[in-house]
Parts: C-alpha cells; structure tokens; sequence
C-alpha cells in the first residue's frame, strides 16, 4: 500500500502548490491591469467603455492563467488518473 | 463528488446513454428557443409593446452594438453566430442558482464544441469575406517566418477559449459544493452570487473574443488601409504626448 500513500501525498502536495504559486503572478497582473485602467478612466471619463470593456477582455485573457492552474489542481485531488489506476490494480 | 456533469447518467439504454451534460444543454435551448418563438409571436412595432419584446429588443440592440465597436463592421452578418454564444452560455450560467441545476458549461465537453465552433466559424467568414488566397495570407503576416507561430496561436487560442469557461464555471459549482457540505446557508450565497458575476462576464468575453477572432480574420487590412478614425488618432496622439 505504499504507492497509495505517495501517490495520495504527492498529489495533495503539487495541488496546493499549483495554485499558490500559479495565482502570484495573475494576482500582480491583474492588480496592475485594474490600476493602469482607473488611470485611464479618470483622465479620459467618455472613453469609459471602450477601456472597461478592453480591461475585462484582457482580465479574462489573464484570469485564464491562474484558472488553468485550478483545473490542474482540481484534477490533481479529485480526478487523478494515477490514484485511480492504483485502485483499480489493488482492486482487481 | 462529481467533477464534471458528463458523470451522471441519467438513462442508458444500450450504448446510448444520456448524461447531465446533455439534458441540461437540452433544457437550455428549450427554454432559450420556446420563449424567442412565444414571445416573436405577437411582435408589434406600435408604441405599447410587451414587457418580453422590450426585453428581446435590449438584447439585440445591446449585442448589436457591442459587435459594431469591435469589428468596425455591419454587425448583422455575425449577429445570429455571437448572439447564440452569448445567449446560450449566459442562460446556462444564470441557472446556476436554480437549486438542482448544474450548468452544462461546467463541463469541458460543451465548451469545447462551442471553441470548436468559434474555430470553424473563423476561416468561414474569413473566407465568404476575403476570398481563400487574402484569408491565408493572414497566416504569413508580418513575415513568412511567423507561419508556424500562427497556426499554433490560432490552435492554442481555441484551447484556451475551452478551457477559460469551463474552468470558471466549474470552479464556481466546486467551490460552493464544498462550502455547503462545510458551511452551510450563508457563505456559499456569496460565493454563488461571487460566480453569477462570473459566469455572466464569461458569457460576454466568449462572444467578445470569438467576435475579435473574426473581425482580425476578416478586417485586418482594411483597417491598415482606412487607419484610425479621427477620434481615436487624437487620443492616441495626446496619450503619446503625455507619456
């Protein structure tokens, strides 16, 4: 039962740090992107929708990073194919 | 704990078996193609309209006008295509609230197909637009070394428009199965209310980027030989200017 217990271990451990680490730098830059546009915003108030609409386009872009690193985590813990085929050999 | 609503099976009969995925995709076309017929039945262009045609007509209007600031283009051409992407997933992520319901976007089969349209859509209008020779040269812009590098971008980008909605709206369901079975009642309402805003500004930026796709495969030069409309050139200068 020992693959059990390293491969159950391994697994939670790269989760957490999948996503710890993965969303540092989506956080940076989405904070920066956030900040860039209220610039934006307050020297040029008509341009407003054009920048927001822009501002989410490129969050959304960003976001897309840190939510790959969720679905990878994601599977890591709850879909993992190597856990699941450890069951399967112990089992049959 | 069920990842994914491709995992429910709801009645198999033989090899044909019908999962979650596909009765609450079925259930959202239902409704979305049930009301647009109840409701374009008694259209009527006089001054006292229904509630439900005002609503339709915001709708329209509003999808109208966002494809026409992007593209720089008639929006009627693109408007059935964006318009069905946009309504279909807002529709699914909206019902996210209804208790029972798990969205059909939360799982990475439908939102594949849907990039898989968005993929096959681009070429076509690229193409009905340009002719085959103009559409490729696109690949071969700036130089002929950056081909390879297209063709890659224009797979990797389908992939991620897959896998940036279902990994939000999946995210979303997950997150709140586990506050319920760890908090219940309060918490998991803010983080359900948290994943509506999400899930609707999702549905805006799949049409907004499928729509960008198109535009860039169908207007690229067009706008090299118009340039910038006035207002944009003198913003553009005073922001050089300051910077």
């Amino acid at each position: 039962m020992e693959n059990f217990s390293l491969i159950g271990m391994i697994s939670i451990i790269t989760a957490g740090l999948t996503i710890a680490i993965g969303s540092i730098g989506p956080a940076i830059g989405e904070g920066r992107a956030v900040a860039q546009a209220l610039t934006a915003i307050a020297q040029q108030p008509d341009e407003a929708g054009t920048i927001t609409r822009t501002l989410f386009v490129g969050l959304a872009m960003v976001e897309s990073t840190a939510i790959y690193c969720f679905v990878v985590s994601m599977i890591l813990i709850f879909a993992n194919p190597f856990w699941d085929y450890t069951v399967s050999q112990a089992g049959g | 704990m069920t990842i994914s609503p491709d995992n429910i099976v709801l009645w198999s009969w033989g090899p044909v078996s019908l999962n979650g995925t596909l009765l609450y995709s079925w259930i959202v076309m239902l409704l979305l193609v049930g009301n647009s017929w109840l409701i374009t039945r008694p259209l009527s262009s006089s001054t006292s309209i229904s509630r439900w045609q005002t609503l339709l007509e915001v709708l329209i209007i509003g999808v109208r006008d966002q494809i026409q600031e992007v593209s720089h283009q008639k929006p009627g051409r693109y408007l059935p295509f964006i318009g069905t992407l946009f309504l279909f997933i807002g529709t699914s992520n909206l019902l996210t609230i209804v208790p029972g319901f798990i969205p059909p976007t939360s799982s990475l089969s439908t939102t594949t197909a849907l990039a898989i349209c968005v993929f096959l859509a681009v070429p076509l209008y690229g193409i009905t637009y340009e002719g085959p020779l103009n559409y490729l040269k696109h690949y071969t812009r700036p130089t002929l070394l950056m081909l390879p590098f297209n063709i890659i971008g224009e797979i990797s980008r389908t992939v991620a428009l897959a896998v940036r909605l279902y990994g939000n709206i999946m995210s979303g369901t997950v997150i709140v199965a586990i506050l319920i079975s760890l908090t219940p009642f309060f918490f998991p309402i803010v983080m359900q209310l948290l994943g509506l805003l999400t899930g609707m500004i999702q549905a805006y930026i799949f049409a907004i980027l499928a729509m960008v796709y198109i535009a860039s495969a169908t207007s690229a030069h067009h706008r090299e030989a118009n340039g910038l409309p006035e207002k944009e050139q003198a913003t553009s200068n005073e922001t050089q200017e300051r910077s």
